[in-house]
């Protein structure tokens, strides 16, 4: 193959080489003319305009709550739209309901499978949904009788053709949006399990997403092991922005509470904060001291501080618009690998892999 | 070949990223810097004399006066170092932490760092076990037995050559002088533990899952592979974009209307039930509260979307345009919502429905949209799907944003909700108090019964709707007693 006899072939391959050389010196010179427009607009940096912003005092975050019963890595958890309810799922292919508050466990499913990375908590708080390497997302309707088998009445919802990554319910009980290490993120009819639009862009593993809050629109943003955060219209599939940053995997993207702006964690140890109307990265959270992956991030309910969970099983607070560091927290004894602040910014929940989960606050 | 105990196949394949370990290495150079690394000097551990040891607490002063941190932090990143392998201890040598005092650590010698490159394979370990096996029999612990058990069955076709491996390594290692195979010895234990670990030690090497895609490949270069990159960029440049100035600074300013609504941030009245374990503060904010409390209501002047998100908020805003005799624009928006993030079965029927009652001539909650938009809607609804009232939703969400919630806030439905709007005082809980508060935690009441009393009231709400609606036209007609309820 590297020398062909056959002159014609010898010429036809370097004629593509040529080619190839060609269209990457062409599609590098629209890059930076990309980065030039962006540049024309950028007239100052976040932390400059945070520096008429008063300062942050003193933190005192403590667990509040430890949730034990899970037997093997808590991966994935949400919060009920009722403030204190929680699901949680796990490796070994337990998904947990539980009354954080009274830290009572409510409801429990197991799972076909192990390693169930994601798990959601329907809007209306009557069903949870997750999946994991059985490569689908599953709805389970939640019931008040104890002694029913959850799993009779569940739902199959999404089919991927690799481990679902992440899932989530757009406003109601009966969408869902989900990710999987196939690359793509779908969209599913909860009722008849139809594929309602698929996304197709990232050039691996799809690793988490979030949806857009309500007024901004019908978008949600996704991160992969291709080191891009996408930005997708939900009506028609596109990818409408993408940012290219990160140094490496994306593991967590979540929205600023206004919708116009999103933060990523990344296994290159650093938070980043994109601003969509500017269409730029406008802050990175890292610190010299810090050098393992983050997990999982969520902000605070005004924005204002960004929790981080990290590979070396801490969580860092962010001030998000000076961009320093305003506290770190220890207590569990693995890698932190979800956290979500809860819906009316109360507290915040983590789960590690130490088997448990913690509510700080 | 390497087997991994799989009883499927999930055509996973390649180890994700371990950024983390460029970096490790660095710090690790430095550590072991004659001059400016950590204090190394030979220790005595019963008969032997271990070189180039170092002490916990020597390593966690190091990091902390190299990353500027304190202890705590510094003893975390340590024991990351211990945890990936590069730090080993020469005592209680299954717990991967750095402990704060005179306890014993060496750094691992690089040809058993840990790498991205290759996973650590099973015929390797297994040579492992079978060189400790010879050189002992019965000094394999519990779980290493069972893991020469499993490669025994699952490698039973090289076996031969394991086993002829472990023998090489075996007499290879006699040749050594006894302190240099004291000190391999301990590096290879410290290697396997990191990369088997016993049960309760935790590792840092446990990555989890592999990925499908190769993240160390470059994607194929082809010529479509550029034009797809070329016409994404394209489409990126001529995107309409903001000022960093303008977007930077409404990013700003939402920090600031919300700070003093955040918990983390300003105390929330009268208490944060995860700090007191008293749920006044949940009670007083349930959804549909009868009076609700200041904080709340200030929040639905910050933006009509706030208004609409809150369903307290929705229903005074209902009240109020339904005194202006314009409640139809919220209902239909409301439709739209139900249509949209509804079940897909039920799209065309809902469709029929808000056209009948919203858009058709003379439907009976008419609503006054633009001459084009309304071609479009219902031209649209010839073939409904999802996003077919979206134009019209749009352009009723603005109307009632730029018009209706400004008339609102000044209105005396809103003026009166303020009025009697509460702010409860704050709680003064003694340590006594939180502790029983702490004993008295209740359960509440579960979303599926809520759901059902929402279910309940509705069908009530509904069925007395019908009702007066009878009554009242009966007694247009002259006639008293209702025929029984239509239900």
């Amino acid at each position: 193959m590297r020398s062909p006899l056959i002159p014609e072939m010898a010429t036809q391959e370097v004629q593509l080489n040529e080619t190839l050389v060609h269209l990457k010196t062409e599609s590098e010179t629209l890059k930076s003319k990309l980065e030039e427009e962006r540049a024309k607009l950028h007239d100052v940096e976040l932390h400059q305009v945070a520096e008429k912003v008063e300062g942050l005092g003193q933190f005192v975050m403590k667990t509040r709550r430890t949730l034990k019963g899970h037997g093997n890595k808590v991966l994935c958890m949400d919060w009920c739209k009722d403030k204190r309810r929680i699901v949680s799922s796990s490796q070994d292919g337990k998904v947990i309901v539980w009354d954080a508050f009274t830290t009572n466990k409510e409801h429990a499913v197991t799972m076909p499978c192990t390693w169930v990375m994601a798990c959601a908590y329907a809007p209306s708080g009557c069903a949870v949904a997750c999946g994991g390497l059985d490569n689908k997302c599953s709805v389970y309707p939640l019931s008040l009788d104890k002694n029913e088998n959850l799993a009779a009445k569940k739902k199959s919802v999404a089919m991927h053709t690799n481990y679902l990554s992440a899932c989530s319910f757009t406003n109601s009980d009966m969408q869902i949006l989900t990710s999987s290490g196939d690359g793509t993120c779908a969209l599913w009819d909860v009722e008849s399990g139809q594929l309602l639009q698929s996304f197709h862009g990232h050039a691996a593993d799809v690793l988490c997403l979030d949806l857009a809050p309500s007024e901004t629109g019908n978008t949600f943003v996704s991160g992969g092991c291709d080191k891009k955060a996408n930005v997708w219209d939900m009506r028609s599939g596109q990818c409408i922005q993408s940012f290219e940053t990160h140094e490496s995997d994306i593991n967590s993207v979540r929205y600023y509470p206004s919708g116009d702006a999103f933060a990523s964690g990344s296994d290159d140890a650093t938070c980043r904060l994109y601003d969509l109307r500017a269409d730029r990265e406008v802050a990175i959270y890292s610190k010299e001291s810090i050098i393992f992956g983050v997990s999982s991030v969520d902000f605070s309910l005004s924005g204002r501080l960004l929790f981080a969970g990290y590979n070396d099983y801490t969580i860092n607070v962010w001030d998000v618009l000076k961009g320093t560091r305003v506290s770190i927290l220890f207590g569990h004894e693995n890698r932190v690998s979800t956290l979500r602040v809860s819906p009316d910014g109360t507290a915040f929940c983590t789960g590690s892999w130490d088997h448990t989960l913690r509510i700080w606050a | 070949m390497t087997i991994r105990n799989t009883l499927r196949d999930h055509g996973q394949r390649y180890r994700p990223r371990m950024a983390c370990l460029k970096k490790t290495e660095k710090v690790l150079l430095e550590m072991q810097d004659p001059k400016t690394g950590v204090r190394s000097q030979p220790q005595r551990l019963v008969i032997t004399t271990i070189p180039h040891a170092i002490t916990g607490e020597d390593i966690i002063a190091w990091l902390a006066d190299r990353f500027q941190v304190d202890t705590q932090e510094a003893r975390t990143f340590g024991s990351m170092l211990v945890a990936l392998g590069y730090i080993y201890p020469l005592q209680d040598h299954k717990r991967l932490v750095i402990k704060p005092d005179v306890s014993l650590y060496r750094f691992q010698t690089p040809y058993f760092w840990p790498t991205q490159q290759w996973p650590v394979e099973d015929t390797d370990y297994a040579i492992y076990l079978a060189k400790r096996n010879i050189r002992k029999k019965g000094i394999l612990e519990l779980h290493e037995q069972e893991h020469y058990n499993r490669l025994h069955k699952w490698m039973n076709h090289k076996w031969d050559f394991i086993v002829m491996q472990a023998k090489e390594q075996y007499r290879a290692a006699k040749e050594r002088k006894k302190p240099d195979r004291v000190v391999f010895d301990c590096q290879e234990r410290a290697y396997w533990v990191v990369h088997r670990p016993p049960p309760g030690t935790v590792s840092a090497m446990d990555y989890g899952l592999d990925r499908l895609t190769d993240p160390n490949s470059d994607e194929a270069k082809t010529p479509d592979f550029y034009e797809r990159i070329m016409i994404f960029t394209q489409q990126s440049i001529m995107r309409p974009r903001v000022k960093s100035s303008v977007s930077i600074g409404a990013l700003v300013k939402y920090c600031g209307t919300y700070n003093n609504h955040d918990p983390f941030l300003f105390k929330c009245l009268p208490s944060n039930p995860w700090l007191t374990d008293d749920v006044t503060y949940w009670n007083l904010n349930m959804p549909c509260v009868e009076i609700p409390t200041k904080m709340r209501v200030e929040r639905w002047t910050f933006s009509f979307a706030e208004l609409l998100s809150d369903p307290r908020g929705r229903d005074d805003f209902r009240l109020f345009l339904k005194k202006e005799f314009s409640g139809e624009n919220l209902a239909f928006w409301e439709g739209c919502e139900d249509l949209k993030w509804g079940e897909a079965a039920t799209i065309k029927e809902k469709a029929e429905h808000i056209y009948k009652t919203f858009l058709a001539r003379g439907a009976p909650r008419w609503i006054n949209i633009d001459g084009k938009t309304m071609e479009v809607t219902v031209k649209g609804l010839k073939h409904p799907h999802r996003y077919v009232l979206d134009p019209a939703q749009t352009h009723i969400y603005m109307l009632m944003k730029k018009d209706s919630y400004g008339r609102y806030q000044k209105s005396p439905v809103f003026k009166d909700t303020v009025k009697k709007a509460i702010c409860p005082e704050e709680h003064n809980f003694s340590v006594a108090q939180l502790e029983q508060n702490a004993k008295k935690r209740r359960p509440s009441l579960s979303p599926i019964i809520l759901r059902q009393m929402e279910k309940e009231q509705r069908a009530k709400m509904a069925a007395n709707v019908d009702i007066t609606q009878v009554m009242s036209k009966l007694s247009k007609q002259g006639k008293e007693a209702p025929p029984p309820p239509k239900k």
